[in-house]
């Protein structure tokens, strides 16, 4: 495992943020950190870092304490975008790379990589104040990943963006993924985790209520999404057994049940009464799940 | 090249790149060129001012010992005799021949008498110096009245031998005291100056990064004690650079009018032997200075979030210094008073109030050396501390900006 969460625990004063975390993910690997807001992303993240000293527990990369020395593996896009209004991308991109061990002639040649993949190769010599949010958020991303880190750190990196934008950020994350790169990002956007990420983690007041692949994850969540679409009112299945909500569409109706012994009696129950032009079983969503957990446990 | 040397590096080369900082050293280099030069400008402005001034002598005898008189004073004042009647003399005033008319006469027990009149008497020097020529004149008119002897006379005026002595060893002399007063006055000015401004910068520098949220990505790539000690160091150089530019022009515009000015003006203000020990104690208690109150703001500008916020931040600091800058003043004049004796071990009085003790007495070595020694204990605290605060405060975000946030601040570094 490349980067472990032994029972981390962050107390500040009375107040805990994150409540004995364990986490294990493995080397060119996408994480997803999904949570509410509050709910201690940041804060782990910070500790990752090394920004906060956990009050328990321990955190090591390839089996080392994560400490200023490594910084050079490691790439951060914190949630606040943060850059040097008044300076212009060419020099503030430099400085932070040589902060991270990176010198000129490389950054540079970097820097006009990536603003050229990014399709904005005009914005080297402007100075940050002048691009617009999308193109400041481009420039904090190079910021993060120029200097080829092995562990890459994602705070919300799509928040704010368009979707032309976000599709061309994703390709690049994709591309880092497939290039060896750790990353772990957090979103409250379930579909960007359901595209990207194999393993996830839900955390919900500090503490992780749902862990794992994302895989599994669906499978031990059991119930299913079913989807049924006919031409006479299917209103009655809402009574059937295994049914744990129903919601009517126009075209039918969408159900979720316990699991696929409940999908089966119900196909019977509707072949006896017609024809239907559609029924799918489908994965739960991990929206459905994050619903369902986080929600639970609000109450 | 290390971390370390790109963040000091970068703030002192972004700093000196900036207009503020160009326009403020040229501004300053200019203002101590002119200072320097004041003499030449002011006589380039005085080239052909002789005062011409009218005069309606009716005693006939006056004029000429009056004119004596004013040449011995060495000004520009130079009699005319007037021909025409007082109205016409008044008009020529207001014409602007003349810059006034003095009528002498003579009282009537036979002693000089005069009316001044010119267009307004705000200018009271002239006025003051015929009146003083003429003082002189009367005594010695009187003296011959009264059959004094010019022996007799200066007798009469002589001062009186009035020796003043210090008995402590090493003790200055009057005349070395005003010297000293002079140079420490304007090196007091120097510290108080660069502590506020370069202090404030160091606040402002912090706050910014903090507010524009860069803070975050620089801690995370460098340890906050290392940036903050970096961009100490950085801005000390910048200040460092901004007094020799300063420096090096004042040395030499003085050095260029060093005789035209003796006995003047810079006499005054000690700079004719200048002590190496005042300069160096300067030195020292500026950097001393710097740093102590550099790291109280750097940790003060870390507790807020807006730029907004950080005057407010830094009031109490500011108050300090301009409070040492003070008692300072006031010792200068009384530089043996026990109050200034003990605030001046007192660390953030010290730079000033040490310095200040050191140039005007003849202190025995071990009171500076303890001045220096227990403002680095200062320094080293405040260092600690701050660098705990500060590494809390870069990560801290909210409305409030008072100083509970220290306690908050501390709270995030903790690890319990």
């Amino acid at each position: 495992m490349a980067l472990e969460l032994e029972h981390v625990t962050k107390r500040f004063g009375k107040f805990t943020a994150v409540d004995d975390l364990s986490l294990a993910i493995p080397e060119s690997e996408m994480f997803g950190f999904l949570g509410a807001n509050g709910a201690g992303k940041t804060t782990t993240f910070r500790m990752i870092l090394g920004l906060l000293d956990p009050s328990g527990g321990k955190i090591a990369w390839n089996g080392k304490p994560i400490d200023y020395s490594t910084s050079p593996l490691i790439g951060y896009l914190p949630e606040e975008r943060g850059l040097y209004p008044k300076l212009k991308v060419k020099d503030q991109v430099v400085y932070l790379a040589k902060l991270r061990g990176m010198a000129k002639q490389d950054s540079l040649k970097e820097l006009t990589y990536w603003l050229e993949r990014f399709k904005v190769p005009e914005n080297a010599n402007k100075k940050v104040e002048e691009l617009s949010k999308g193109n400041q958020q481009k420039i904090q991303f190079i910021t993060a990943v120029i200097h080829k880190p092995k562990l890459l750190i994602l705070d919300e990196p799509f928040s704010g963006l368009d979707p032309v934008n976000v599709e061309q950020l994703k390709d690049a994350v994709l591309d880092l993924k497939n290039n060896g790169t750790t990353i772990v990002f957090s979103s409250h956007r379930m579909e960007h985790v359901e595209e990207l990420c194999e393993h996830l983690c839900i955390m919900q007041k500090g503490r992780p209520i749902v862990h794992g692949s994302l895989k599994e994850i669906k499978r031990s969540f059991g119930r299913k999404n079913l989807v049924i679409h006919g031409d006479y009112d299917l209103g009655f299945l809402a009574e059937s057994r295994g049914v744990m909500k129903s919601r009517q569409t126009a075209e039918g109706i969408q159900l979720q049940i316990s699991g696929e012994e409940a999908a089966e009696a119900i196909f019977r129950e509707v072949a006896e009464k017609g024809f239907v032009r559609k029924f799918v079983l489908e994965e739960p969503s991990l929206n459905d799940i994050f619903i369902e957990k986080a929600g639970a446990s609000y109450e | 090249m290390n971390n370390f040397m790109t963040i000091l590096l970068h703030t002192y080369l972004s700093k000196l790149k900036t207009k503020s900082f160009i326009v403020t050293t040229l501004i300053t280099v200019v203002i101590v060129a002119g200072l320097a030069n004041l003499s030449g400008i002011i006589d380039y402005f005085n080239k052909d001012n002789e005062e011409r001034i009218a005069v309606i002598d009716e005693t006939g005898v006056l004029l000429n010992p009056l004119q004596e008189q004013m040449d011995a004073l060495n000004n520009e004042i130079t009699l005319i005799a007037y021909k025409g009647s007082e109205a016409e003399g008044e008009n020529a005033v207001k014409d602007g021949d003349y810059r006034g008319l003095l009528l002498l006469s003579f009282n009537k027990e036979e002693l000089p008498e005069a009316a001044y009149k010119a267009k307004s008497i705000a200018d009271s020097a002239i006025p003051s110096e015929l009146q003083g020529g003429l003082q002189q004149l009367k005594t010695q008119m009187a003296a011959t009245q009264i059959n004094l002897s010019p022996e007799q006379l200066s007798k009469l005026y002589e001062p009186v031998p009035f020796e003043k002595t210090a008995l402590e060893e090493n003790a200055k002399t009057e005349e070395e005291l005003n010297q000293a007063r002079g140079l420490v006055y304007v090196l007091l000015f120097i510290i108080y100056f660069a502590v506020i401004l370069y202090a404030n910068m160091i606040a402002m520098e912090v706050a910014t990064e903090k507010s524009s949220r860069v803070m975050e990505i620089l801690i995370s790539s460098v340890s906050p004690i290392k940036q903050m000690f970096a961009k100490i160091l950085g801005i000390g150089l910048l200040s460092l650079t901004q007094m020799a530019l300063i420096l090096l022009v004042g040395y030499f515009s003085v050095k260029q009018n060093l005789d035209t000015m003796e006995g003047g003006f810079f006499e005054f203000f000690g700079f004719g032997n200048i002590p190496a020990s005042t300069i160096a104690y300067a030195l020292i208690f500026f950097i001393l200075g710097y740093f102590l109150y550099a790291t109280l703001a750097a940790f003060l500008g870390s507790l807020v979030s807006r730029i907004e916020d950080i005057q407010q931040m830094i009031t109490p600091m500011t108050m300090m210094v301009v409070a040492g800058f003070m008692i300072s003043m006031f010792g200068l004049s009384q530089p043996e008073a026990s109050f200034v004796t003990v605030t001046s071990y007192i660390p953030f009085f010290t730079p000033m109030l040490m310095f200040m003790r050191v140039g005007m007495l003849s202190l025995p070595v071990w009171e500076p050396i303890l001045g220096i020694v227990i403002l680095l204990a200062a320094i080293v605290l405040l260092a600690v501390f701050g660098a705990r605060v500060y590494r809390g405060g870069v990560l801290m975000y909210g409305k409030s900006n008072s100083f509970k946030d220290i306690k908050k601040a501390l709270q995030l570094t903790k690890n319990e």
